[in-house]
């Protein structure tokens, strides 16, 4: 009898309890997701709060209306032009570490020039922290006269990013299948015509991704734009720190100038999902 | 290839030079002084410690980054509605701006008008003041939090990747075997993940080394020089105080210690796969 009933509930019990478990992973995957979306949306509802709202205690967790006062202002003032500034710097650096690094890159990875220790130092480039470069660099800056200047922060963000473009697209040109470049060169292209006939068009997806992430990584730097602007090309995330001071917080300021500068970066990443963890994993990851 | 060298090799050349001079801010004379900056560097108090709150920093953020990704990435790993969105919104973090991070974090550990404070304060009934950013005991954690809250999807995405990629058919093998939960973890899945492991806290490990932004913009280092990091000892000796010649001698010793590590772990991790 006993035994019967152990089998009964054994038998029913497996998928309730797989069922329960099911609902659980669920509430807390929901969980864990909004603890960590939480800040980002305290973020941009200080962005629309009015500066009542905003220093109010208690916080104020829904603003009455989404006002758009917060920007306004700051392009009334012009503190939106470091937003410009962090645009023209990123895309244009982005593009010129992309054409130079996508060529080092095919060279790397089908002519094998310098090997893989060349590719190694490469990678060991990207790592090197900032603090060690920026110095040397401010001084020769001073030199030549380029602190807070456009061209000086897009030759420094294109050398930057350059170690990062070479070493993702060396791995993706090195998916392609050889062969077809191979038949390319058969039928009488030459090396150039293969880059841009088929490496090119077989790695778009890389490519684009690569551009994305160089982007970002310009767009969100901080510590070489504190140290090389000044007035002129001011970026957004040295924009941001300007408001803080102390007890005084300029907080709607913070707040709506941050947004801003987060924006471009979600709607980037929305298209490039697939692509994200082999991004981020500096290639380690094929996902 | 030859602007990047240039670009690499000038800064190398120029710091090892600078840092044998005797530049300071009073003193423009380029004259060698032999090793005075390097006999600095071992007597200054305050490089070590800014040294040892960034082994801090790095001792308690990675593995708990680790531990509370590989936990996420287990939550994940199987069917859930809605789990491709719930990963894109998980996302979200790691590609903020370590300073909108950081400004996140003071907004909400605000004393006053933060929500941290209000939470804290209806579960022990009584208004919580603290202040995150100032108190010398809580300073740690606030960055601490901020932190890890920007970089455990980062741990998260990968393992979640690695995760994935581990073979089904071995699990079942050893399940069937009788083989309990923590023996598959250590023998299976382990060692089947290791490989993105190993490169996710090499990758973490030298972004926390040279931590800087999510610190500066919630204390600057203070109070005091008590969350001063390496990045912000060298900024400060750089840029505020103007001692060029000994900031050169700091940034070289940083980087020749980092590329001892990299040497090193470059060889055992593979990233070139």
């Amino acid at each position: 009898m006993g035994l019967k009933a152990c089998g009964v509930v054994s038998v029913n019990k497996i998928p309730l309890s797989y069922r329960l478990r099911q609902h659980l992973r669920l509430v807390l995957a929901i969980a864990v997701t909004l603890v960590f979306l939480f800040p980002v949306y305290w973020l941009a509802m200080n962005s629309f709060k009015t500066a009542d709202e905003i220093y109010s205690s208690p916080p104020v967790w829904w603003p009455a209306s989404l006002q758009l006062n917060n920007y306004l202002v700051l392009f009334k003032d012009g503190d939106a032009v470091s937003v410009w500034n962090s645009l023209v710097v990123s895309t244009i650096s982005t593009v010129l570490a992309m054409s130079l690094g996508t060529l080092c890159a095919y060279s790397l990875a089908r002519f094998k020039t310098g090997g893989d220790h060349l590719s190694n130092w490469i990678i060991s480039q990207r790592m090197v922290p900032p603090i060690a470069v920026v110095f040397p660099i401010f001084l020769l800056y001073v030199f030549l006269g380029w602190v807070d200047t456009y061209i000086g922060m897009i030759l420094l963000y294109t050398a930057f990013n350059l170690p990062y473009v070479i070493w993702m697209m060396r791995g993706y040109i090195q998916d392609i299948p050889r062969s077809l470049e191979e038949a390319a060169l058969v039928d009488g292209c030459t090396h150039w015509e293969v880059f841009w006939k088929v490496v090119i068009p077989m790695c778009k997806g890389g490519l684009f991704a690569t551009a994305i992430f160089t982007f970002i990584f310009a767009w969100n730097e901080f510590l070489f734009a504190l140290v090389l602007t000044r007035t002129e090309v001011v970026t957004y995330t040295v924009q941001v720190t300007h408001y803080l001071g102390g007890q005084s917080n300029f907080w709607t300021k913070i707040a709506a100038m941050s947004v801003l500068g987060t924006l471009p970066v979600f709607i980037a990443v929305m298209f490039m999902q697939r692509y994200l963890v082999r991004g981020i994993s500096l290639g380690a990851v094929k996902g | 290839m030859l602007v990047l060298l240039l670009v690499a090799v000038f800064p190398l050349v120029y710091l090892i030079l600078v840092s044998f001079q005797g530049i300071t801010m009073m003193d423009n004379s380029s004259d060698f002084v032999g090793f005075v900056n390097y006999q600095a560097i071992l007597e200054d108090t305050r490089l070590w410690q800014a040294l040892w709150h960034t082994v801090v920093f790095l001792a308690i953020a990675l593995p708990l980054e680790l531990l509370l990704g590989l936990l996420m990435a287990q939550l994940f790993l199987e069917k859930l509605p809605g789990r491709q969105i719930m990963i894109g919104l998980l996302v979200l973090p790691v590609v903020i701006s370590p300073i909108v991070a950081g400004t996140i974090w003071s907004l909400m550990f605000d004393n006053r008008y933060g929500p941290i404070n209000q939470v804290l304060g209806w579960m022990v009934d009584h208004e919580m003041p603290l202040l995150w950013t100032i108190k010398p005991e809580l300073v740690y954690p606030a960055i601490l939090v901020a932190e890890v809250w920007q970089w455990t999807p980062f741990m998260f995405l990968l393992l979640l990747a690695a995760l994935a990629n581990v073979d089904k058919s071995q699990l079942e093998a050893a399940s069937i075997d009788g083989a309990g939960y923590w023996r598959i973890f250590f023998r299976i899945v382990l060692p089947s993940i290791w490989p993105v492991m190993a490169i996710a806290l090499l990758i973490r490990m030298l972004d926390l080394f040279r931590l800087f932004d999510v610190v500066w913009t919630l204390t600057q280092g203070g109070p005091g020089t008590m969350t001063e990091t390496i990045s912000i000892f060298t900024y400060s000796q750089g840029f505020k105080q103007f001692e060029t010649s000994y900031t050169a001698a700091v940034a070289l010793m940083i980087v020749v210690f980092l590329s001892a590590v990299l040497m090193w772990a470059l060889k055992r991790v593979g990233l070139s796969r």
